[in-house]
């Protein structure tokens, strides 16, 4: 924390407020929709980082972490929307979001944690397809998640008169809604980064990486790796629930469609693309997973005009075959991710020297 | 406070037919250096894993410190007060040597994610003595000097004795180590003679499996031979030596 | 009484698609430890490529069932190609990096795969043409027909065959050699590289049958079948015991009766308060209260901690 003090990282700190706060405006002038992509972006740092304390630091391997965003949307969406005619505070809901995603990552971690890895990733995605399932049908006999439609006109975050939709002036500025999100996100985003450091160098970070190192040795100096485990488990279970509250709220509408095993698989993707357990690259796999699928839809249609003249290929699929084909790539030529912690790019070094001799 | 520190009682382990360990009983007396030999294969790290939980006992089981060690929980056998190190050095390879001693604090501090994520006075204090504590061990251990090393960078001598190091932090009343000689040169040898002396100096009982016969003569207070999963004689090492059973075991009857 | 045992038959024909498509997975994991989360796609590939030369074929003449044998076989070269390219081009140079590593790449290939697939085949729903007549068996009450029967038993000599390969011949020893220990393996001599590629064209044969069963039991095919197709074989897979053919083998025909059964009996058993919708997570449902007990499998080995 002392090198904070130090000026020219006080300078760095400095430009990166700075472009942080101008940035929704200048991207506001590509349109408000590329506002929209920008928060989804940061909300997908978010959440990444809340997958990476239970992937990247603990080591666990979660396939369902979107159940858990589905957890906490859901909440949102049910307590504060026409639905059952509650509107709930913020500041009640996004809690009560968190304790219940918690609630249910403890309830799947206990009794499966002692499973291999590879059996926990089977195990995490049939809970999050358990969960998707339920809310598609939970809609007879008893009316809970409205089912396939999903819950509309829900409410967006509200401090007491101050809405996070429409626009408003502040300081002589002109804000949209998406510009207020962004600086919400930001905030939260902010928040959950300094969480993730600060949990990464301490007592239980260090905990969490001895387990990853080799279990048994993590036993023998007395860390109850379950309950640790199931540490990791919970707090990345609680991230993802306060992520699928601002979800709902940013969105004004949830259905089942938005928690499918892709999502999480996407998730998974940046945390690993980036740089498992080292949270700049998990930040950079974030963005840049976000922001490549929307890219291409913009870019896909009309290079194929350039080209051809006419459209050949459906551009949606060819977005997503182009996305596809990023993930091999990267994987195949940065195996450790884009922007890797040097002590695992390291740990690489040395499986690659074995593998030639 | 009884003399007795660990006792085992009629300690049974088999994996499928093979009986490992046949009804076991050993005592270990506080303060001193306790050898456990036999030849490869005669059960000696089963009955260690027996001991820190990694297997459980198919019959009888341990009383430690005044009272019966829980089988199946390694992390309640370090809480209660026994360290082991491993016979293929298990560390933490990619976290520094001293972060693989801090781990070993782990278990005698407090701090959950709530301190970590407020990093509050509390939190903070412990940190820093953690820290602290950890530097002091690789000084003990005389490795100090590679502190910020990757664990994995470390000489096999170095990585011995960062293992012992880390096993001291978890304050054991027991530090068992699994053939810790195992390896060694004839000067890394005697430096871990006057390393596990200096243990035992300072006040920890030490369990001691090991190959070096004139190792665990020249330091142990009392030996225990095992042959093919049973006890074959407990005592003064002047005796064991002598044991006709024992000259049997080792050179083939 | 009818029922249930319509159910088990029903359940039977869907578990021995199960269980072709579990045996490619678990081969490919019990020899390099990998979830080729892309062998559902393989399965989508083998359906397509022979409803496309069936088609062909029989648009050009050819008597039907001559044509779908055609198709069959065409299914299964294209899908073993594809399954061996899969591996040389996509697995083979990660060997030795992170764990996660892999597992990126099948889920990026998967959806390569899948967006191919709709790009050459488009996003509608393509009828499978009927190969074998519809002949109607009545037995014991229950009813069944000429397609099912012939999925159970092809199902059964396809596995019975890949048992003589894995345990009689040479191949089949170097697969078990190497996923004991590749390493040791391949100081014996023992060629891993050309293993861990047999294990995928062998793997993905099976799914090229299993793609056309699927097809001509529901009599449609589409880009997206695979992929849940894909997470239930694995699943059974892994309730087997994950690496072990037997236990992919009961895994999947255990699966496929607990989903019928359950989807028969759910509305009775939760006093209509759940409906035959849920039928798809039975198999999570299932997999986690038997991975709570028997943290292996079914038929897995039990992988002890070692000191």
């Amino acid at each position: 924390m002392k090198n904070w003090l130090n000026p020219r990282s006080t300078v760095g700190i400095a430009l990166i407020a700075v472009a942080l706060i101008a940035l929704p405006f200048v991207v506001g002038a590509a349109g408000q929709a590329w506002v929209r992509i920008l928060n989804f972006a940061i909300l997908y740092v978010f959440l990444a980082l809340g997958l990476n304390i239970v992937v990247g630091f603990a080591g666990l391997l979660d396939l369902g972490y979107i159940a858990f965003y589905a957890v906490g949307a859901y909440t949102w969406a049910l307590l504060a929307s026409p639905h059952f005619g509650l509107h709930f505070p913020v500041w009640a809901i996004l809690p009560i979001g968190a304790v219940l995603a918690c609630f249910f990552g403890v309830l799947l971690g206990s009794p499966t944690l002692k499973l291999r890895g590879d059996y926990l990733a089977i195990v995490t995605l049939g809970f999050g397809e358990i969960v998707r399932i339920f809310m598609n049908n939970l809609n007879s006999p008893v009316n809970i998640t409205n089912g396939p439609q999903g819950i509309t006109l829900i409410d967006p975050v509200r401090f007491g008169d101050f809405s996070f939709t429409g626009t408003s002036q502040i300081l002589g500025l002109t804000l949209g809604g998406p510009q207020k999100y962004y600086f919400l996100l930001v905030a939260l985003a902010i928040l959950v980064i300094v969480i993730n450091v600060r949990l990464q160098h301490s007592r239980i970070g260090r905990a969490w990486q001895a387990i990853r190192e080799d279990e048994i040795a993590a036993k023998a100096v007395g860390i109850n790796t379950r309950n640790v485990k199931l540490l990791a488990f919970a707090m990345g279970a609680s991230f993802g629930g306060i992520a699928g509250g601002i979800f709902a709220a940013m969105q004004g509408f949830v259905s089942p469609e938005s928690f499918s095993l892709i999502e999480s698989i996407m998730v998974l993707a940046m945390v690993v693309l980036g740089g498992m357990g080292h949270i700049p690259g998990v930040i950079l796999g974030a963005v840049l997973l976000t922001f490549l699928p929307e890219a291409l839809r913009y870019a896909v249609t009309p290079v194929q005009m350039a080209l051809f003249g006419k459209i050949l290929i459906d551009p949606e699929s060819l977005r997503m075959l182009i996305f596809g084909l990023a993930l091999v790539l990267v994987m195949r030529f940065k195996p450790a991710g884009l922007w890797p912690s040097p002590e695992r790019s390291r740990e690489l070094g040395d499986k690659v020297a074995e593998g030639a001799k | 406070m009884s003399d007795i520190l660990l006792e085992a009682k009629a300690v049974a382990k088999h994996f499928g037919g093979v009986k490992a360990l046949r009804d076991v009983s050993l005592t270990i007396r506080r303060g001193e250096v306790y050898g456990l030999i036999g030849p490869n294969g005669a059960g000696k790290t089963t009955f260690f894993n027996c001991m820190t939980g990694l297997y459980i006992p198919d019959g009888g089981g341990f009383v430690f410190d005044g009272l019966a060690l829980q089988a199946d929980a390694p992390h309640q056998a370090a809480e209660r007060g026994i360290a082991r190190t491993f016979q293929n050095i298990r560390l933490f390879g990619n976290m520094t040597a001293i972060e693989n001693v801090m781990v070993g604090r782990h278990v005698r501090t407090k701090a959950g994610v709530f301190g970590a994520m407020l990093m509050n006075r509390r939190t903070r204090d412990e940190e820093a003595a953690i820290r602290q504590r950890a530097l002091e061990l690789l000084h003990y251990v005389d490795i100090a000097d590679r502190a910020d090393d990757l664990a994995k960078n470390l000489s096999y001598g170095d990585q011995r004795r960062l293992e012992i190091a880390r096993a001291l932090a978890t304050e054991p009343k027991l530090l068992c180590l699994d053939e810790p000689a195992a390896g060694m040169n004839a000067t890394e040898t005697e430096e871990l003679r006057v390393l596990i002396e200096g243990i035992r100096n300072d006040g920890t009982t030490v369990l001691l499996i090991e190959h070096d016969v004139k190792l665990v003569m020249g330091l142990c207070d009392r030996v225990a031979v095992l042959d093919y999963g049973s006890l074959v004689i407990e005592d003064v090492p002047a005796v064991v030596q002598k044991d006709q059973r024992v000259i049997e075991a080792y050179l083939g009857a | 009484m009818d029922i249930f045992l319509q159910q088990i038959i029903n359940g039977l024909v869907q578990g021995s698609i199960y269980a072709l498509v579990a045996l490619g997975y678990t081969m490919v994991y019990g020899i390099m430890g990998l979830i080729n989360f892309a062998h559902g796609e393989v399965v989508m590939i083998g359906a397509l490529v022979s409803i496309t030369v069936t088609g062909t074929l029989a648009a050009a003449g050819m008597p039907l069932g001559l044509a779908g044998l055609c198709g069959l076989v065409a299914a299964i070269l294209s899908c073993m190609a594809l399954g061996w390219s899969l591996e040389r081009i996509a697995y083979r140079p990660l060997r030795g990096s992170p764990r996660l590593t892999p597992l990126i790449t099948a889920i990026g290939m998967s959806i390569v795969l899948q967006n191919l697939a709709m790009i050459v085949w488009g996003r509608n729903y393509m009828t499978f043409p009927p190969l074998l007549p519809k002949i109607n068996f009545e037995f014991a009450g229950t009813h069944f027909t000429l397609v099912q029967v012939v999925i159970v038993l092809l199902s059964a000599a396809m596995m019975a065959g890949l048992v003589f390969l894995v345990y009689r011949t040479k191949l089949g020893m170097a697969m078990r050699a190497t996923a004991q220990n590749p390493a040791v393996a391949s100081l014996m001599g023992v060629n891993t590289n050309r293993v861990i590629a047999a294990a995928f064209v062998v793997g993905s044969a099976l799914a090229a049958v299993a793609g056309v069963m699927v097809g001509s039991y529901y009599e449609i095919a589409h880009y997206q079948m695979g992929f849940m197709l894909g997470l239930k074989a694995f699943t059974a897979a892994v309730l087997g015991g994950i690496g072990n053919l037997a236990g992919a083998m009961a895994g999947g025909v255990l699966l496929g009766i607990i989903e019928a059964l359950g989807a028969g009996y759910i509305g009775d058993l939760t006093g209509g308060f759940l409906g035959s919708h849920y039928q798809d997570i039975f198999a999570f449902v299932v997999l986690i209260i038997v991975l709570m007990f028997k943290p292996s499998g079914l038929f897995g080995e039990k992988t002890g901690d070692r000191a």
